[in-house]
Formats: C-alpha cells, sequence, structure tokens
C-alpha cells in the first residue's frame, strides 16, 4: 500500500501570495494514500530538504509529492532527494502549483482551489508510479568530423588534442575549404594561406586523425556514443600510398583546357590535377569527366609517365565502416550563384547585374583569387576580360543577401567586412586605382572591424555609397553602374572597370541530405539548426551530433574557429565518460499485441523504432514487431499517442498513470 | 532630378583644396571630408538646415564623392550662419563651419553668382561693417543690407524695442579700427 507524503512549498511569495498553502496542505493530508502532508516557505532549500528527508524515514513513505514551481526548475533536485532517502527517484512527482497556478491567478480562494487540483492529479499518479534504473549506454570514443575546412580543421585538432580518435572525411580532393582560396583575412590582413596551411600540415601528420578525403559519408546508423558510419571513398585513380608526388603526370597531361574549380574558372587546370599546390594530401586525381582515356580510351600520358606505376584506371570507389561516439557536422558554405537559379527553387537570380554575361562582373571569391599571391595573376589584379589593370572597381553589397524578392532574407554576416578588406587591397595594389562600395548598412560588430571599415575609407580612401545598384551595363569597354546615394537623395551613375559582387553565403548544395541522414533538422534556406540559439549553440536537438562553421550560418574565421572548439569540448565532455546515463522515461512496446502496422515508426522523429523480427527455434520468422532503441528513445510519446492497437506505452506516464490524473481532475470537489 | 557622377575628372583636386585648407583652419580637426561617416548630428542641429535644399550633411556627401561643383551652386553655403554647432557636435571631429566657409571662398574664386544673393549681400555688408568700424555697427548694417535687398523696412518694427533695452546704438562704439583694417589689407593680400 503507498504512503505519500505531500510537500507544498511557498516559494516565498511566489506561491503564497496567491494560494493558502496551509489549507492545500491540509486537503491533500485527506486524499486517499497520503499520510503526510505539509508546507513550507522553500522547499528547495536545504532545510526544506531535510523535512523531506526526516518525513520519509519517520513516516516510511513510499512516495512523494513536492508542491512547488515547474518540474523543468527542480524536478531533479527533488527526485535526488527521495534518491538520497532511499527512494527510487522515479517515485517522487512535482506538482506546479507555480507557473500552472499562483502566476497565473489572482485571487486566493481561485488559486487554492486549483492548487489543491493539481496536487490531487499528481497524487493519483505517483500511487501508480514504477521504480525505474536508469539507462546506461556505452561510448565509443572516437569522433567524425564531417568536412575538413577550417571548422572541420579545427574541431579535429582540438578533439586529436585531448587524446582522442579523430576521423575527419572531406568531399573534395583537400582539406582547407574556402579558407586556402582567401588571399588576406580580415580585420589584420594576415595571409590566409599562411595561417591555415601549418594547420592543414598538422591534420595530415596527426597520429590520432584519420583522414578521409575525397570522400563521402553514405550512411548513419545508431545512436549517440553508438553510431555506425558508411564512408564512400571515390576512386581518385591515383593510389594514394604509391604515388610519391612528384607532379610529372599533371604536368604532361594533354586535356589542359579545363576550367580550375579552385580558382573560380579564371585559369584552367589539366584533367589529372592536384587542387592547389598546398593541398593536403598533395595527390593528384584524375576528374573522369574531363579526362581523355576515360572519355575516348585514348591517351594514358600520366600511366605512361608516372615513375612509380601510381596511376590506376581500375580504381572503384571504395565502402568503408567507422564506429564512432561522436559527429561534429562542418560542412560549410557554397557562395549563391546570381546568374543560375537554385535547384530547389529556394533562390533565384538576378538579371540586372550582369554576371555571367560581362567577363568583368566577379564574384566575392573570383576577387580573393585574384587578389591572392597563389592566384592565376600572382597576386595582380587584373580584369578577366582583357587583362588590363582597373583603375576603377564597383564591390556591390548585399546581392542575394536580405533581398526577399530574390528569397533570402538573412544577412550574409561576412561581406562588409569582406567589402572592405578588397576595396583595401586593392588600393594597396593599384596606385591611383579608385575603389567605392555600394551598401545599404555596414555591419562591422566584430573586435577591431568597424576600426578597419573607418581605416578603408579614411586612410585608403575607399569610397562608400549608400544604396543599391539597380542595373549595369557596357558603355565601351567601361561598365556602367546606375545606382542612388540615398545620403543625398540623388541618383547617381559610375563608369567601372570591374564590378565585384558580394553575394550570399548559402549553405552546401546536398547538406539537407546529410541532415536527413543524421536526422537534425535545418532551416528553410537549408541551414542547420542548433539546441538553442543562446545556451545551446553548438549541439543539435540528436545527442552526440554537433555543429561548427557556415552549416549553422554564415560566419566568418574568427566565429567559425570559436564554434568548431566550442563543438569539440562538447565532443570531448561526451568521450571523457565511459558510459552514458539516460532517462528511463523512454517508449516500450508490447510484443504480443504488436500488429506491426508502423505508425510508430513513421512518426518517430528520433529515429528510434527499429523493425525487429520474432523467429522460432527453427529460425522461421513468426511475426515482425516494433522495437525501441532506448539508446535513440527521448521519451516524446509520439508513438504510445499514434499505437492504433495501444501496445506502446512510455514509462513514468503509462495509460494507467494518465487516466488515473485525468480521473482525479474529474473527480467533483 | 539631375544624375550625378561619382568624382567626375578634376574633381579629385577640388577635394584636396578642401582637405588642405581644413587643416590650415583647425589641425586638431579631423584631416579630411572623408571622416564623416554621415550620421547626420550636424543637419540635425543646424538652424538653418530648413532653408537649405542641401542641408550639412549632404554638402558634406557632395563634396565626398566629388561634385563640389553642386555644392558651390547651392544656397546652402550661403545659409550658414556660421554658428558652428555643427562642428561643435561632430563625432568624427569634421570642421562642417569650415567646410561651408571655404566653398563659399571657392565659389567667388570661380565668379560663381551666389545661390542665395540676399544672404551674399549680408555678408558683404557686414564685412564691410566691421570694415569700416572695427566692429558692427547695427543701425547702418540694417540700414544697408534693408536698402541693398530692397526691403526698406524689414525688420523696422523691432527698432523700438531694440532701442530700449540697449540693443541698437546710436553711434558706433570706438574701437582700434585701424588694426581691424590692417587684418583686412593682410587677408586680402595673402589670397
Amino acid at each position: 500500500m503507498a504512503r505519500i507524503g505531500v510537500f507544498v512549498c511557498h516559494c516565498g511569495e511566489n506561491i503564497a501570495r496567491t494560494v493558502n498553502c496551509a489549507k492545500v496542505a491540509e486537503e491533500a493530508a485527506k486524499m486517499p494514500g497520503v499520510v503526510y502532508a505539509l508546507d513550507y516557505k522553500y522547499m528547495c532549500s536545504d532545510p526544506g530538504q531535510e523535512i523531506i528527508l526526516k518525513a520519509i524515514k519517520e513516516h516510511r513513505l513510499t512516495s512523494v509529492v513536492v508542491a512547488a514551481c515547474s518540474p523543468h526548475m527542480h524536478e531533479k533536485t527533488f527526485r535526488g532527494t527521495a534518491s538520497r532517502g532511499g527512494l527510487n527517484p522515479y517515485m517522487c512527482e512535482q506538482a506546479n502549483i507555480r507557473e500552472h497556478c499562483s502566476w497565473v491567478h489572482e485571487s486566493i480562494p481561485e488559486g487554492t482551489d486549483k492548487a489543491i487540483d493539481i496536487v490531487r492529479t499528481l497524487v493519483a499518479k505517483v500511487m501508480r508510479d514504477q521504480p525505474l534504473d536508469v539507462i546506461k549506454v556505452p561510448v565509443t570514443k572516437r569522433c567524425m568530423v564531417i568536412g575538413g575546412g577550417i571548422a572541420g580543421i579545427q574541431a579535429a585538432l582540438d578533439v586529436a588534442a585531448a587524446g582522442y580518435e579523430v576521423v575527419l572525411v572531406e568531399r573534395q580532393a583537400s582539406i582547407g575549404g574556402h579558407m586556402s582560396q582567401l588571399s588576406e583575412t580580415f580585420p589584420t590582413l594576415d595571409c590566409s594561406q599562411c595561417i591555415l596551411t601549418p594547420r592543414m600540415v598538422e591534420v595530415a601528420q596527426h597520429p590520432k586523425i584519420k583522414l578521409y578525403t575525397f570522400s563521402e559519408v553514405e550512411a548513419v546508423s545508431g545512436y549517440v556514443g553508438n553510431f555506425k558510419v558508411k564512408i564512400r571513398r571515390k576512386a581518385r585513380y591515383v593510389k594514394e600510398e604509391v604515388c610519391i608526388r612528384c607532379g610529372l603526370c599533371t604536368q604532361k597531361c594533354p586535356a589542359k583546357k579545363i576550367p580550375n574549380e579552385f580558382n573560380c574558372g579564371l585559369d584552367n587546370r589539366t584533367a589529372i590535377h592536384v587542387p592547389f599546390p598546398q593541398a593536403v594530401p598533395n595527390i593528384p586525381r584524375i576528374d573522369r569527366e574531363n579526362c581523355t582515356w576515360f572519355q575516348k580510351g585514348k591517351c594514358g600520358v600520366c600511366k605512361k609517365i608516372c615513375p612509380v606505376n601510381a596511376v590506376d584506371y581500375e580504381m572503384e570507389d571504395k565502402i568503408v565502416e567507422e564506429d564512432i561516439g561522436a559527429i561534429v557536422v562542418a560542412t560549410g558554405y557554397e557562395l549563391y550563384d546570381i546568374a543560375g537559379n537554385d535547384p530547389n527553387g529556394l533562390y533565384s537570380g538576378y538579371g540586372e547585374y550582369g554576371k555571367g554575361k560581362y567577363a568583368d562582373v566577379i564574384d566575392g571569391l573570383q576577387f580573393e583569387r585574384l587578389a591572392s599571391a597563389s592566384g592565376p595573376t600572382g597576386g595582380e589584379i587584373r580584369r578577366p576580360s582583357d587583362g588590363k589593370e582597373p583603375k576603377t572597381i564597383a564591390f556591390l553589397a548585399c546581392i542575394g543577401s536580405r533581398d526577399n524578392q530574390k528569397g533570402i532574407s538573412f544577412c550574409s554576416n561576412i561581406c562588409c567586412m569582406y567589402l572592405a578588406k578588397h576595396a583595401m587591397l586593392y588600393e594597396h595594389k593599384v596606385h591611383g586605382g579608385k575603389g567605392y562600395i555600394f551598401y545599404m548598412d555596414i555591419r562591422s560588430g566584430g573586435k577591431s572591424y568597424d576600426e578597419f571599415v573607418r581605416r578603408a575609407v579614411e586612410e585608403d580612401h575607399v569610397c562608400y555609397v549608400r544604396g543599391r545598384v539597380s542595373k549595369v551595363y557596357k558603355r565601351g569597354d567601361k561598365i556602367v553602374l546606375r545606382g542612388t546615394d540615398t545620403l543625398l537623395g540623388r541618383p547617381i551613375e559610375l563608369e567601372a572597370d570591374m564590378v565585384v559582387l558580394a553575394t550570399a553565403v548559402t549553405p552546401s548544395p546536398g547538406v539537407e541530405k546529410l541532415a536527413q541522414m543524421l536526422g537534425i533538422p535545418y532551416d528553410k534556406y537549408k541551414f542547420l539548426s542548433e539546441a538553442h540559439p543562446k545556451l545551446r549553440p553548438v549541439e543539435t536537438v540528436t545527442a552526440g551530433i554537433y555543429l561548427a562553421g557556415c552549416c549553422q550560418g554564415p560566419k566568418d574565421i574568427p566565429l567559425t574557429v570559436a564554434q568548431a572548439s566550442g563543438a569539440a569540448s562538447k565532443v570531448l565532455a561526451l568521450l571523457s565518460r565511459s558510459e552514458l546515463e539516460r532517462e528511463p522515461t523512454v517508449a516500450k512496446v508490447d510484443e504480443t499485441t504488436c500488429v506491426a502496422c508502423w505508425c510508430c515508426y513513421e512518426v518517430c522523429p528520433y529515429n528510434a523504432i527499429e523493425k525487429k523480427e520474432i523467429r522460432d527455434r527453427k529460425g522461421n520468422l513468426i511475426k515482425m514487431v516494433a522495437n525501441v532503441n532506448r539508446g535513440l528513445c527521448q521519451g516524446c510519446g509520439l508513438c504510445a499517442a499514434t499505437c492504433r492497437s495501444g501496445s506502446i506505452d512510455l514509462a513514468g506516464f503509462n495509460d494507467e498513470q494518465l487516466m488515473a490524473e485525468i480521473e482525479a481532475l474529474a473527480q467533483v470537489r | 532630378m539631375e544624375i550625378l557622377a561619382l568624382n567626375p575628372p578634376g574633381s579629385e583636386k577640388d577635394i584636396e583644396a578642401i582637405n588642405a585648407r581644413l587643416e590650415t583652419l583647425d589641425p586638431d580637426a579631423a584631416k579630411s571630408v572623408e571622416t564623416c561617416y554621415q550620421c547626420g548630428k550636424c543637419t540635425a542641429g543646424c538652424p538653418a538646415a530648413d532653408q537649405m535644399e542641401f542641408p550639412p550633411n549632404q554638402i558634406i556627401r557632395l563634396v565626398q564623392i566629388g561634385q563640389v561643383n553642386v555644392a558651390l551652386k547651392s544656397v546652402g553655403i550661403w545659409r550658414c550662419v556660421s554658428c558652428e554647432t555643427c562642428s561643435t557636435r561632430c563625432p568624427q571631429k569634421v570642421n562642417i563651419a569650415g567646410v561651408m566657409n571655404t566653398l563659399r571662398l571657392m565659389a567667388r574664386e570661380r565668379g560663381i553668382q551666389p545661390a542665395d544673393r540676399e544672404a551674399d549681400m549680408f555678408h558683404q555688408a557686414f564685412l564691410q561693417n566691421v570694415r569700416m568700424f572695427g566692429r558692427l555697427f547695427e543701425p547702418m548694417l540694417v540700414g544697408i543690407y534693408n536698402m541693398r535687398s530692397m526691403h526698406l523696412f524689414h525688420d523696422a518694427d523691432k527698432g523700438p524695442l531694440l532701442l530700449s533695452k540697449g540693443k541698437l546704438p546710436l553711434f558706433p562704439t570706438s574701437s582700434d579700427s585701424a588694426r581691424v583694417r590692417r587684418l583686412f589689407k593682410k587677408a586680402l593680400e595673402s589670397k
């Protein structure tokens, strides 16, 4: 027979102002099963908890109801108290008479009546509580980082530095990401490659980091601490372990007219190529679509010339499997394609800015390549059409960003700063050149950022013009921009030699497929969603999966690195534990009544429902049933509510308990 | 509305000339009009802004984009009363009143007719007055300005009150007018 203790908290004045707590305790004492009831000023305080402990002992209580604030606030506290008193912590329930009662009512009689009702429901529930044990799951002490840009590199190095193994998966043939394409970085103007390449090399040489480049995550199963990941290692057609990186193949390859992706199409590369000289790993790969051997069956120059016979035309994609405990997603960004249209119809392109029509209208990344010492012009600013040095460049901010007409309402965060940097670099490199920046607002909130922008204006004489450009057209070999100076309220016109568009930052293509594989949500632009915008910025709602960098939203390098280190610290907190404890309030399937309709399988947001076979002794299949993976289940109860045959119950919230609560509420006072 | 070009040919020299004069006027102020970040505080505090088609911040903006010629033809530079509220309050330490002053000089040098003739008459009458007496003699300033501008009895009704309060002297008070005249001479010679 249950012996229930009810403890009513005043929460100072918070509850006592509108609830007569003594009356609530008095009424509670009369409820069936209650052997002891008491009110006290602060139940969560040390003396308050002592009262509960003492009562458990003296009155041999089997279960406890604490009528106080929300369980969000103090369920852990009071369950801890019950546990110290020798009770199973799940035999303690909290009745919320603050948020649900005293804070929303004004008069004492009203508040008191409702508080009594709330206590009655919880007494009815606690009477049917069963002791529950926490679920313990083991942890595989390895981390996978998806994406080898600066975010992925930072996260991988941080986790590896703590001594845990890291598997770094990169889709491209080299790690480094977009940061390796940048010339200088704001606000200090230090060379991007100079600060990045040592880190890339460190990743490659780190004994704890396993690097899979030119590879993609194919499938992910399992749950926090126990993921199983399949990785597709795409064929490079060059044996990584044999190649001595002599570079002969890339020199001799006759297919030389292929647009170079690393230089954003500003120059050409060969079919067998290394993405860029500082690539890690520095191993060539054959671009099948453009290779004469693969397309026409002739040539084979690279195979003939290779001194170590590393070229292998027969190579095939390989699938490798890895056991992983935690995952960091760092898939980065791509620039919005102004001329084209988003394949999913999310964004639409611009007709008015001439990108794709005029060779001298380029985007921000192309300008980075022009300004980079390792770029196609060796760092000299030359316009793509005729190689002349541009005497005037117009930089246009917010192309795509903050343009609802084009389907993007967000600010891309980095453009204000990189345009200031571009214009500054241009003024440094071209004497007598004049840079104009057409902007709507200058967003320079970072440390030393606004000073950087003012330096561009005051020391390097960059001319800022507030207002969007409306159209761009040719006049001779000049590009004419028609815009407005909203500070003057006058239309203006500028003849420029070159135009740089700061196009919007959008998530990497295909990231939604990965997100679906991992079971993590994303927003309408396909940026991955963090668990809480302020307090859990690197976690996802799926335990064991973390975010770093631009996959979560547009970010500059300092923010990306900070977030990557944040994600790494979360990974380390997880990997440093030998086993994980999880709430036992999870779903359970009654296999005798389950009819395998899979409604639960369809509704489960956490992929926690598995299809289980039941076989007889001879191995014949008797039936299929749903089975709950206790590691993945978050106890949301969707399956229990959906189950047609009533075969699923949620521990701690089973049908009997909930019906008892409703009956208690429905009692006539 | 006229479409303005950004920094038309030759505009750089104009900007340089203005910056150079700002430096001589007040070495502590901002070195260049580019320093202005267009917050608009000058216009917000200007007592004459409602009388200008280009208020102070837009005059500065015109100089920033090299459209000095448009600024020189504006009435704003003539209606500026040189109270210097703008310069005093500017968060970027731009000497806006100094720019206005410089633009008036440039207009005069280039023979550009002042866009507000009456404001110019007042300026002229004022200077003539100071040159003559070494300091301001109000009745004569009013008389000359009203005659030249053909507003003969403009503000005449305020005369008695000003007289009764002793704000309108009947005779010029003596001052070291010879020294002031020397100053005028020196200033004109240096031009």
